[in-house]
């Protein structure tokens, strides 16, 4: 079967066990997660999971049901069709000496990139794009030999003010908390 | 009010209308089990194992509609619920177990007794906590039992650590839950219902499949009156079976892997299926891919996440089936008038429908799919038909998992709304007597028979002792075969009649029961079937028969492993000899 790329988001309720929850219903119906990525979400007590897997539409379409039946799951949206902006963030370290570092530099420069640490044989670089942009970086330093390579995952959401809350209807957590996520175009 | 935790919990399960709990003590929930005399309206029965436990409440759960509760302690006795709860998981049984955990600061240090039950029930309930505050106890409660009892039901776990019995607090129970994340969905969505009337009203061959979704959602006879209003034949799933009166005009039994030949022929032959509280399960379907090849499908079930799962459907309603049905059945275009009474339904002659119901019939009358053999022998369906005889159909059938389960199924005629407790989807060996005795705790006046098989009754036969220390009136029928014969029949026919760790030696039943001070008896022949059976309802206590029943029989129909579910192989039985399901078809 053909399998795509999805962008899950979950919003679930911020206590200790959720995460091993969403996990474990992942690995149970066989999906492999690509990339996940938590972080608190713009409601007090409610977080964001950003959940990037593989899979057949309608394998990942039983996925998200199944999410959605968990009780501190709020809210799950694929936006994967959506018109979504996403990013990552990459921390790269590669080998460097007096006779690649300026080569190093330049590539980084090009990837609007950002050097953390300069080593006598190693920079720390930051990068910050959609999968493509981070992916190509990373291509191009191989050449020089990656010492250390840790990615945060995909964070996304989509463009405009309709959000995966308000979108379904589900929209107490926003209004109560009175604000509005500024548009990210 | 200040209460310490143990306090709190009993005044929330009484909150709740809880009345009994199947438990067993340990170190942890000690605190737990010193208050309980301060609450004699909570009855504790204690069970002999803790998997007991979890398959009273289960087969009390099921038995009444209301939330069953267990106790365990910690460790051992938390791990010894897991299987009773994946039961209820299975089938969406609102159990709620609850279990002691070491105290807190003794939390993630491998202390005597941890276990982390959280972690190992995730998959097997439909929601647990850890109570890590006294605080939190009443809001605990209040959401375990909304969780439990509403939507799709299932079991919840509720760990509480040691020391969290013995902290104080003030207690005041919550009037309502609040859960962002929880909100079923009753009322089905308009629109769908509308576009499945107008299926129904202009299908040619439709055929309901009704599962366990009816009985839990107790729309009997919002289904009936579907079924009569439209002419549409039902069939059910195992765990739909008596959520449709089997004797109806309409009632063509069992579809599946073991189901009756006409109901699968019907099912692979309509044009329309309305699939209502049921979730396409592999023993209903058989090969999914040929299921029921000609028929547009509509799926009526409270789960959103059951539609779509295993089968594309066409017309998808989610909400509860009462609601659903209600709704519905306005839309449905009835068929002039009619009795309501199953014996003078009549459809009348000249609808389009006849035709399709009269060709059911007459699979029926050629694949009559319940016969057995005509023998001086006594064959186990033989002895399921005479409880059904002897008991007018009025009794609940608890069963185990094997051929007896399926004969159950097969041979006895259910009428009478929810009578059939077993374990279908996780299908658990040693249910039958556990679950026996939370039914009859709940139904203290129904007659409940189990029937067991001789290899399952072994897996949890300690709970004779329960059923004697709490007088529990159950009626024990157990199939003895010899043989764990499901097993052994799938190895007679795919296996080369390889009997390997099948044949099964037990001990001598009568004197068993007799030694855990019950009354029973043994039969080895046909004719002391009925008497025997007679004594046993006659008896007012528990009663034990030991039924020593031909050991190579085996179940029919059956399809095989991986073969579309048109494809029966049906009994080699030639001679004819209707089970107990006759019908007055002169209607027809
Ligand atoms: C706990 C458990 N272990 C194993 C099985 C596999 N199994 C299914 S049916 C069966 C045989 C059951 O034997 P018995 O209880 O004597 O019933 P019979 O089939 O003979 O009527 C077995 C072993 C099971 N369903 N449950
Ligand atoms: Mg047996």
């Amino acid at each position: 079967m053909a399998t795509t790329k999805h962008t899950i988001v979950v919003l679930v309720e911020d206590r200790p066990g959720v995460l091993n929850r969403v996990v474990s219903l992942f690995r149970r119906r066989g999906f492999n997660i690509e990339s996940l990525a938590v972080g608190h979400s713009e409601t007090p007590g409610l977080s964001r999971m950003i959940i990037v897997v593989d899979g057949a539409t309608t394998a990942v379409e039983q996925v998200r049901k199944q999410l959605d039946k968990l009780i501190e799951v709020v809210k799950v949206t694929d936006i994967s069709e959506d018109n979504l902006v996403a990013r990552e963030l990459a921390l790269i370290k590669v080998e460097s000496g007096p006779s690649t570092r300026s080569e190093i530099m330049q590539i980084t420069d090009i990837f609007r990139a950002n050097i953390l640490d300069v080593a006598s044989d190693s920079i720390v670089i930051e990068v910050t794009g959609d999968d493509d942009k981070v992916g190509s970086l990373i291509e191009l330093l191989r050449g020089f030999g990656i010492i250390e390579l840790a990615r945060t995952g995909r964070i996304a959401m989509t463009r405009g003010t309709i959000g995966p809350l308000l979108k379904q209807g589900i929209s107490k957590q926003r209004k109560s908390n009175g604000q509005r996520v500024a548009d990210s175009r | 009010m200040r209460m310490n935790g143990a306090q709190m919990l009993c005044q929330s399960l009484i909150n709740e209308g809880v009345e009994v709990v199947f438990g067993y003590p340990g170190g942890a929930i000690l605190p737990l089990y010193d208050v309980l005399p301060q609450y004699p309206q909570l009855r504790h029965i204690l069970v002999r194992h803790e998997q007991g436990a979890a398959h009273a409440a289960d087969g009390y759960a099921r038995a009444t509609g209301k939330a069953g509760v267990c106790f365990a302690t910690s460790g051992p006795g938390a791990c010894n619920l897991v299987t009773g709860i994946a039961s209820a998981h299975l089938d969406s049984s609102p159990v709620i177990a609850i279990t002691a955990q070491v105290a807190r600061h003794f939390i993630g240090k491998d202390a005597f007794q941890e276990i982390d039950i959280i972690g190992i029930t995730v998959p097997i309930t439909k929601h647990n906590y850890q109570v890590s505050r006294v605080e939190d106890m009443a809001k605990v409660f209040k959401e375990a039992f909304h969780i439990a009892t509403t939507g799709r039901p299932g079991p919840v776990l509720i760990d509480v650590p040691r020391d969290v019995f013995t902290d104080e607090a003030a207690f005041a129970y919550p009037a309502r839950v609040n859960l962002a994340g929880y909100c079923p969905t009753v009322q089905g969505h308009p629109l769908q219902i509308k576009k499945a009337a107008r299926l129904i009203n202009e299908a040619k061959r439709p055929a309901i499949i009704a599962g366990r979704g009816v009985i839990i959602s107790k729309a009997y006879q919002e289904l009936k009156e579907l079924a009569e209003k439209a002419q549409v034949p039902v069939v059910t799933t195992f765990l739909g079976i008596s959520c449709f009166p089997e004797s109806h005009v309409l009632s063509f039994g069992m579809l599946g892997v073991h189901g009756m030949a006409y109901a699968n022929l019907a099912v692979d032959a309509a044009d329309l299926i309305i699939a209502i509280g049921m979730r396409f399960d592999d023993r209903a379907t058989a090969k999914v891919s040929g299921f029921a090849p000609h028929a547009q499908i509509i799926h009526i079930d409270i789960d959103p996440a059951e539609i779509g799962k295993n089968l594309k459907v066409s017309v998808p309603i989610v909400g509860d089936i009462k609601n659903v049905l209600q709704s519905l059945n306005k839309q449905i275009e009835g068929s002039g008038d009619r009795g309501q009474g199953s014996e003078d339904c009549q459809l009348p002659t000249g609808d389009c429908r006849l035709g399709w119901i009269r060709q059911i019939e007459e699979w029926r009358r050629e694949h009559p799919s319940t016969v057995i053999r005509e023998t001086e022998q006594l064959l186990p369906q033989y002895v399921i038909q005479k409880i059904h005889q002897v008991t007018a159909g009025r009794a609940t059938i608890v069963t185990g998992v094997g051929q007896h389960q399926m004969w159950s199924a097969q041979h006895y005629c259910y009428d009478k709304p929810n009578s059939l407790i077993s374990s279908g989807g996780l299908g658990t060996m040693g249910f039958e007597l556990p679950a026996a005795v939370g039914a009859k705790v709940g139904l203290p006046d129904d007659c409940v028979w189990c029937v067991a098989g001789d290899g399952g009754f072994q897996m949890t036969v300690q709970e004779l002792a329960t059923i004697v220390q709490d007088d529990i009136a159950v009626k024990i029928a157990i199939l003895n075969n010899g043989y764990l014969g499901m097993v052994r029949q799938w190895q007679e026919m795919f296996y080369g009649r390889r009997y390997v760790a099948t044949p099964l030696s037990g001990p001598d039943f009568v004197k068993l029961a007799e030694a855990y001070g019950l009354p029973a008896l043994r039969v080895r022949s046909k004719a002391e079937v009925i008497p025997a059976i007679q004594q046993a309802m006659d008896h007012p206590g528990p009663f034990l028969i030991d039924f020593v029943v031909e050991p190579e029989e085996n179940v029919y129909p059956m399809v095989a492993p991986g073969a579309a579910i048109t494809e029966m192989i049906e009994s080699p039985v030639e001679k004819v000899e209707f089970g107990s399901k006759p019908r007055d078809i002169s209607n027809l």
